[in-house]
């Protein structure tokens, strides 16, 4: 997918596209805030990376900009701000994530694909499938095989999460930040300990596993090759 | 204190307008009383001048010239006020008490004022008259009036008396107001001696109370209390840089210590990846440290209110419990969450879920397997209450005070994981909603208490602690 990354921190921007190619993205870069919106009018990418602060024209009136021209494109934000005001203060301004720096490379691919991913919904899903894993959205049912899995309501919606994001990687901040609701990052490793008993549920009778751990990033729920 | 100073003050300004309005005061009342007493003298005499010289005109149509020059004489004789004369038509004295006729004109009215002389003993004196002239039939002239000198001097003594009463008055005004104003400004020298101490750099100076509990005690009290808070935020910031300073120092020196050392050894993949790897996870360590101080720091330094929303507490506590539950279950630690109904209030839902959390999270790090947490929330009159209880090895009462600081670990927990920032933020967030933060004895274990006060959203606003 072509994505434009708009960041004056040139060694910064030269990792961050340097990793994004290497997994398969075409990536354009501008360094200043003007010409990042010139470019994004131009048009054809699929995800902006935009840095808040950015000389000439700032991250945040960038994407209103943008929004005001009737752009959609998704917009994941990058910022030195961490606090939660500033990240409500990017979503409000039009963009759809918010990573605050310093972040693992990780964490940002699975957030670019993520997003791209969510733009195009389609028409509205009842029924979710993975493999032979079935997920039943109105009656809010769980199956494998034919063979009906409990629960909890949770551990239902972090299903539906994994699955609308089948076959990409889904970081734990994403899993907390999408299922939970909680934008703060819990030192212990309660993430883990959700996925170890969802795992046990749907992936332990049964020879293909499902969920797999993916080192060093997150979690992907994938059908066996 | 300098005149120009004196002239300056706010205070000296308003007595002066004071003291001009009083003086426009005093000047219509003393006015008024000399209108009335001495304009009251000079009417009766007047009077009883005009009601005289017509009876006397009376007298001499009944009686002619004979019977006149009668009475006048008669009348001279007694009076030593009253003054008559009864001349010829050259105005040559026939009968009365006045040796010449005056050598003034007669004014409007027939009334005539002048100055005539008189003996008293030896002496001859010069008087003040006042008289009224009326022209008789046959030619006659006719003077009654009588002496004022005596009214005169009571009139210039009365003038006197109210000059120096206004006078005094004026001097005691501005005086007054001097030594209020004087008062007043050494008083606000005193607020800004201290406010150009503070502005040099000795925070610690407050501004002196008077105890008069007046409104210039009020300000400096509420000056004072400012100043506290500043001081706070200043020792708080000075205690977060010496954290950092502190705390991620020796992480940052060990990973450059790792990485130097494994460029030196003898070049391999393995030991490279090893490194790199370490160094990532203590880079993500650092991070997370930093970022927990920052929040603390913001939280304390905050004013504004605008993230707090409605929420419901025993929900927002009961998710928490949820986040947390097969943690606790693994390690074989029961949650029992107690009396939970639902209460509502102003809070930051993303704030008060990591308060929750982190009291979450250590009461879990510090319980042993088989053991219980008592999470409860409960409202007590306009406070709301959260309770996080464990049977762990608790805290001693005297470091209870002391885990709630930034990076205080105690040597109990020296093994396990965490950056000795979680009470802090804990404290902080509570803080942050107008709220206390007490740990208790469960004996044995911990209880923290969350106390937060139910308010109604609006009531927020404008609130400062």
């Amino acid at each position: 997918m072509r994505i434009l990354v708009i960041e004056d921190d040139r060694e910064a921007a030269r990792y961050m596209i340097r990793g994004l190619r290497e997994s398969g993205h075409v990536v354009d870069h501008a360094e200043d805030g003007e010409t990042g919106l010139m470019m994004a009018c131009g048009g054809g990418y699929d995800t902006l990376v935009v840095d808040r602060m950015l000389p000439n024209l700032d991250g945040l009136s960038l994407v209103e900009r943008l929004r005001e021209a009737g752009n959609g494109t998704p917009v994941l934000f990058l910022s030195a701000l961490g606090d939660v005001d500033d990240r409500v203060r990017g979503l409000k301004a039009g963009g759809d994530d918010y990573l605050a720096k310093p972040y693992a490379f990780s964490e940002l691919l699975a957030r670019i694909e993520a997003l791209v991913r969510r733009r195009s919904p389609g028409e509205v899903e009842t029924r979710l499938r993975v493999a032979d894993l079935e997920l039943d959205l109105l009656a809010r049912t769980c199956t494998r095989s034919g063979t009906r899995i409990d629960l909890q309501p949770r551990e239902f919606r972090l299903l539906e999460f994994l699955m609308r994001h089948a076959g990409h990687v889904v970081t734990r901040t994403m899993l907390l930040e999408n299922v939970w609701e909680y934008h703060f990052d819990p030192q212990t490793n309660v993430i883990d300990v959700h996925m170890s008993r969802l795992r046990s549920k749907i992936d332990k009778n049964f020879d293909q596993p499902l969920l797999h751990t993916v080192r060093g990033a997150g979690y992907s729920l994938r059908a066996p090759d | 204190m300098r005149l120009t100073n004196l002239l300056n003050t706010t205070t000296f300004r308003l007595a002066l307008i004071y003291l001009a309005l009083f003086a426009v005061s005093v000047l219509a009342l003393l006015g008024f009383i000399y209108w009335t007493t001495a304009g009251f003298m000079v009417r009766q005499s007047e009077e009883t001048i005009a009601a005289e010289i017509t009876g006397l005109a009376e007298q001499y149509r009944r009686t002619g010239l004979a019977g006149l020059t009668q009475v006048i004489i008669e009348r001279s004789r007694n009076q030593r006020h009253s003054l008559y004369l009864l001349a010829d038509s050259d105005r040559d004295p026939i009968a009365g008490n006045l040796n010449a006729w005056p050598e003034v004109e007669t004014g409007p009215g027939g009334w005539l004022d002048f100055a005539y002389e008189r003996a008293v003993g030896e002496q001859v004196e010069t008087h003040s008259a006042r008289a009224r002239h009326l022209l008789l039939r046959g030619g006659l002239h006719l003077l009654v009036g009588r002496d004022i000198s005596d009214r005169l001097e009571i009139d210039r003594l009365m003038r006197t008396s109210l000059a120096w009463a206004l006078a005094l008055t004026l001097g005691l005004g501005l005086f007054g107001g001097i030594i209020m104003s004087r008062n007043m400004m050494r008083r606000i020298e005193a607020i800004n001696r201290t406010s150009h101490e503070i502005i040099e750099g000795d925070l610690s100076r407050r501004i002196p109370l008077r105890g008069s509990n007046d409104e210039l005690d009020e300000l400096a009290r509420n000056l004072n209390a400012m100043l506290d808070r500043i001081e706070e935020l200043m020792v708080a910031m000075r205690q977060v840089t010496d954290n950092i300073a502190h705390d991620m120092r020796s992480p940052l020196n060990r990973m450059r210590s790792r990485l130097e050392l494994t460029l030196r050894e003898p070049p391999s993949e393995e030991a490279y990846r090893s490194a790199i790897e370490q160094t990532v996870a203590e880079a993500e360590q650092l991070v997370h440290t930093f970022n927990a101080l920052l929040g603390i720091a913001q939280l304390e330094a905050r004013s504004d209110r605008d993230s707090m929303t409605e929420i419901d507490l025993a929900e927002t506590v009961q998710d928490v419990v949820e986040l947390y539950g097969p943690v606790a279950e693994d390690k074989g630690i029961r949650i029992d969450v107690v009396a939970c109904e639902s209460i509502v209030l102003p809070a930051n839902r993303h704030l008060l879920s990591q308060a929750v959390a982190n009291l979450i999270d250590n009461a879990i790090k510090y319980t042993p397997a088989d053991g219980t947490l008592e999470i409860g929330t409960r409202k007590t009159g306009t406070w709301a209450e959260i309770v996080v209880a464990d049977n762990g090895p608790g805290i001693p009462e005297a470091d209870r005070e002391r885990v709630q600081e930034r990076f205080v670990r105690l040597e109990a927990s020296r093994n396990s994981s965490g950056s000795g920032l979680g009470l802090s933020l804990v404290r902080a967030v509570t803080r942050f909603h107008g709220g206390t933060l007490t740990l208790e004895d469960n004996s044995p274990g911990l209880r923290a208490r969350l106390h937060l006060p139910i308010r109604r959203l609006n009531q927020i606003a404008g609130d400062h602690k």
